[in-house]
């Protein structure tokens, strides 16, 4: 057998686990890995980030629009503290993606030497699973539990540090992928009685409501889901990272959950006797105060990872089971429908939503553009079809709240740990793995200038991303905050911005800017109708609030329209 | 109600693991009264042995997320009367005291022994719950303690079909080579 050396191996078996694409910026320690990259025969295809944390945003956004795990390189000590904030995002959302940081030689750790950190320990509490490979022969191994963990079960960051010896050593290299481990059972049995048990509550029910979570999207579940929904007609909402789920248009459809959602559905969840968690892990964002919360409602709790269930909210039936196997086996158990004067409850309360909040921000008539509209109109013009990103913050919950999503992880945001900065980033990950598709951005002004540096990366590859900028001059949902809660002391919130357009054209990305109602419509089309990318700066309202809100403290159905 | 609960957990002998899980005790601000690692009747497996003290519905939460890690293979917990639970206390004690006092009666009183004995001083040993050693030295203090050391908990269930028995029956982990 032909020896080969430990930076090849790395490339091979990323190659055997289908790799194609990896986001990553060159170091020391990683040199050797580079190198063989470098070579012509190398058919992986590396984006030349320029942060490490762009490269880890990036990659879960490719992760997210193809479905294959997102890939990172790293080198030692600072590439790969970098990465952090990545990487805990990935872990928060449990988006698939593996890291492969370099290190220090193995005779040097544990010293002190230049740019060596101790990454494994740093990433223990934020990644599923990680390893540290100190020689050659443990490459092969390493990565293939790497991708079986990464993807498997409830998905999640991985991290291997290769130190620089093993990267040069060589080894007899031989690849097979894991296909299970025996501490590890990523897919737990569906029990027939939990299934029994499910079916006799969704029947005594008169006021059922289901609420989808990410798990629909990450077991692949939409089309059970949507059948489920068809059959029972039980009304059904969505969590932030469980939208895209479901086509907006949908009848059973009633909009989203938690601080900023949907009116009815907020509401409802205090006079619902149903509830069926599907995927989704009661986050405070979505529950509000717990003590109050689904207080008339039998909760059945499905989730693939056993730790969610009885973790926030006492369910009566905890299911521990693939979401989308749940509902494949129950949807031909029932013979049930739920009535339609409980779905129109809902209908009602999106009326009351429509005309306080939905209404005057999409369609205003006068003062400054409002981000809503701005939204609302991109959606139009896309037909709900374009992959949406967003940074986090009022752009987010605008966005959220007023795109049509039509198509599943047509929506990228930062969900479990609202990472500002996350937008322009994933993006780009998002057009890298989705060439064909319009890829749009919402970043407020602040989010924007955290990251900004990856426009070199955009430039450089002509990444199609449509970028618009909402700008208001302010960290818009702290600067809510404070107007609501601190008697609008706007302590280190309002900030003066660059000229974004000249920015866009420091690195020759096309731009405009918009400050007008009525020039907006053609400075959007604009953008949608340019080839490469684009930069729209649009001058928001200063001091516009999201709506409705669920006050922190507060029960869920106490969400206020203004 | 906040009460002493012992947690065993089964893991993978791998680097970082002691680690992992001290994190999901740590991020809850739990404190670890005792923690033993040791490897188990099984080759390449670790047991551990965590008491805690804390509400029940948070101890279960901890398991489940111990349960979680991919490296683990069981865990679970028990109160005090579902498992015989044992430590064990060294006592140094300086040789003039020993001969001084009456030391023999003593352990022969606390079922202590003595497992050495030098030129300067003997040490003592006591397996029992804490508790016990605990008396023993309150009682050993009046000779002069030089040095005192207590393990931390080892434990068995009583349960018949204990969580080890399981470990027999594990496949081998191989990295089958192509």
């Amino acid at each position: 057998m032909k020896k080969i050396t430990g930076a090849e191996a790395i490339l091979r078996s990323l190659k055997e686990e289908g790799v194609d694409t990896i986001f990553g910026y060159p170091g020391g320690a990683i040199m050797p890995i580079y190198d063989k990259m470098h070579k012509e025969d190398c058919s992986i295809k590396h984006i030349l980030v320029r942060h490490e944390q762009g490269a880890a945003h990036a990659a879960q956004a490719y992760a997210q629009v193809t479905g294959k795990p997102g890939i990172c390189f790293a080198t030692s000590g600072p590439g790969a503290t970098n990465l952090l904030t990545g990487i805990t995002n990935a872990n928060l959302d449990s988006i698939p993606t593996v890291f492969i940081t370099a290190q220090v030689p193995s005779h040097l750790l544990g010293s002190d030497a230049f740019q060596e950190t101790d990454m494994v320990s740093l990433s223990m509490p934020v990644t599923k699973w990680n390893y540290q490979v100190t020689k050659a022969e443990e490459i092969p191994e390493a990565i293939a539990k790497a991708f079986h963990f990464a993807t498997t079960g409830r998905p999640g960051p991985v991290l291997l540090d290769i130190t620089k010896d093993a990267q040069l050593n060589t080894l007899d290299y031989r690849y097979k992928k894991i296909k299970s481990i025996r501490s590890y059972n990523p897919v737990p049995k569906l029990k027939e009685d939990d299934l029994n048990e499910a079916v006799k509550m969704i029947k005594e029910s008169r006021k059922p409501m289901l609420l989808a979570g990410h798990g629909i999207l990450l077991s692949h579940g939409e089309k059970e889901l949507l059948a489920f929904m068809e059959k029972t007609h039980i009304p059904t909402a969505v969590t932030l990272l469980g939208k895209s789920a479901i086509p907006e248009d949908n009848p059973w459809y009633v909009g989203m959950l938690g601080m900023h959602g949907n009116y009815a559905p907020n509401i409802l969840t205090n006079e619902a006797d149903l509830i069926i968690a599907a995927g989704m892990r009661f986050d405070d964002r979505v529950t509000g105060d717990l003590k109050r919360y689904a207080v008339k409602a039998k909760i059945i709790h499905v989730d693939i990872d056993e730790a969610e269930l009885n973790k926030n909210v006492q369910a009566d039936l905890p299911v521990n089971a693939d979401i989308r196997e749940f509902f494949k086996a129950i949807t031909p158990r029932l013979n049930y429908k739920a009535g339609g004067e409980w779905l129109d409850e809902f209908e009602k309360l999106y009326k009351t939503e429509y005309e306080k909040v939905i209404q005057p921000e999409c369609y205003p008539e006068n003062g400054k553009i409002r981000s809503g509209e701005a939204i609302k109109m991109l959606s139009d013009k896309t037909k709900g079809e374009a992959i949406v990103v967003t940074d986090v913050g009022q752009n987010q919950m605008f966005a959220a709240r007023y795109y049509d999503f039509k198509n599943p992880n047509s929506l990228i945001t930062s969900g479990g740990l609202g990472t500002m900065g996350f937008g322009l980033p994933a993006a780009m990950g998002a057009q890298v793995g989705a060439p064909d598709k319009t890829v749009v951005l919402f970043a407020g002004d602040g989010g924007f200038q955290m990251t900004f540096q990856e426009l070199g990366t955009i430039f450089q590859y002509n990444l199609p991303v449509k970028m618009m900028v909402l700008n208001n001059n302010f960290l818009g949902m702290v600067r809510q905050w404070q107007d609501l809660f601190m008697d609008k002391r706007y302590a280190e919130t309002n900030m003066p911005t660059p000229d974004f357009p000249k920015l866009a054209g420091a690195f020759g990305i096309e731009s405009h800017v918009v400050t007008s109602r009525e020039n907006l419509e053609t400075a959007i089309e604009d953008m949608l109708n340019s080839e490469g990318p684009y930069l729209l700066e649009v001058k928001i309202e200063k001091e516009a609030n999201v709506f409705p809100m669920i006050y922190p403290g507060s029960a869920v159905d106490e969400i206020v329209l203004e | 109600m906040k009460e002493m609960y012992t947690i065993t957990a089964f893991s993978e002998n791998h680097i970082g693991l002691l680690n992992r899980i001290t994190i999901i005790f740590t991020r809850r601000h739990i404190n670890i009264e005792s923690l033993t690692v040791s490897s188990s009747e099984m080759k390449g497996v670790h047991r551990f042995t965590i008491v805690i003290e804390e509400e029940e519905a948070l101890v279960k939460k901890v398991v489940k997320q111990i349960s979680k890690l991919p490296e683990v293979l069981r865990a679970a917990y028990y109160q005090n009367d579902e498992i015989v639970y044992r430590e064990i206390a060294l006592y140094k004690i300086s040789i003039e005291s020993a001969i001084e006092k009456n030391l023999e009666h003593l352990l022969r009183e606390y079922n202590a022994r003595m497992v050495d004995i030098q030129k300067d001083f003997v040490i003592i040993e006591k397996t029992g719950h804490v508790e016990d050693t605990e008396k023993l030295y309150d009682i050993l203090r009046h000779f002069g303690i030089l040095q005192f050391v207590r393990s931390g908990r080892i434990s068995i269930s009583k349960q018949k079909k204990e969580l080890s028995s399981y470990l027999s029956e594990l496949p081998i982990n191989e990295y089958v080579k192509a």
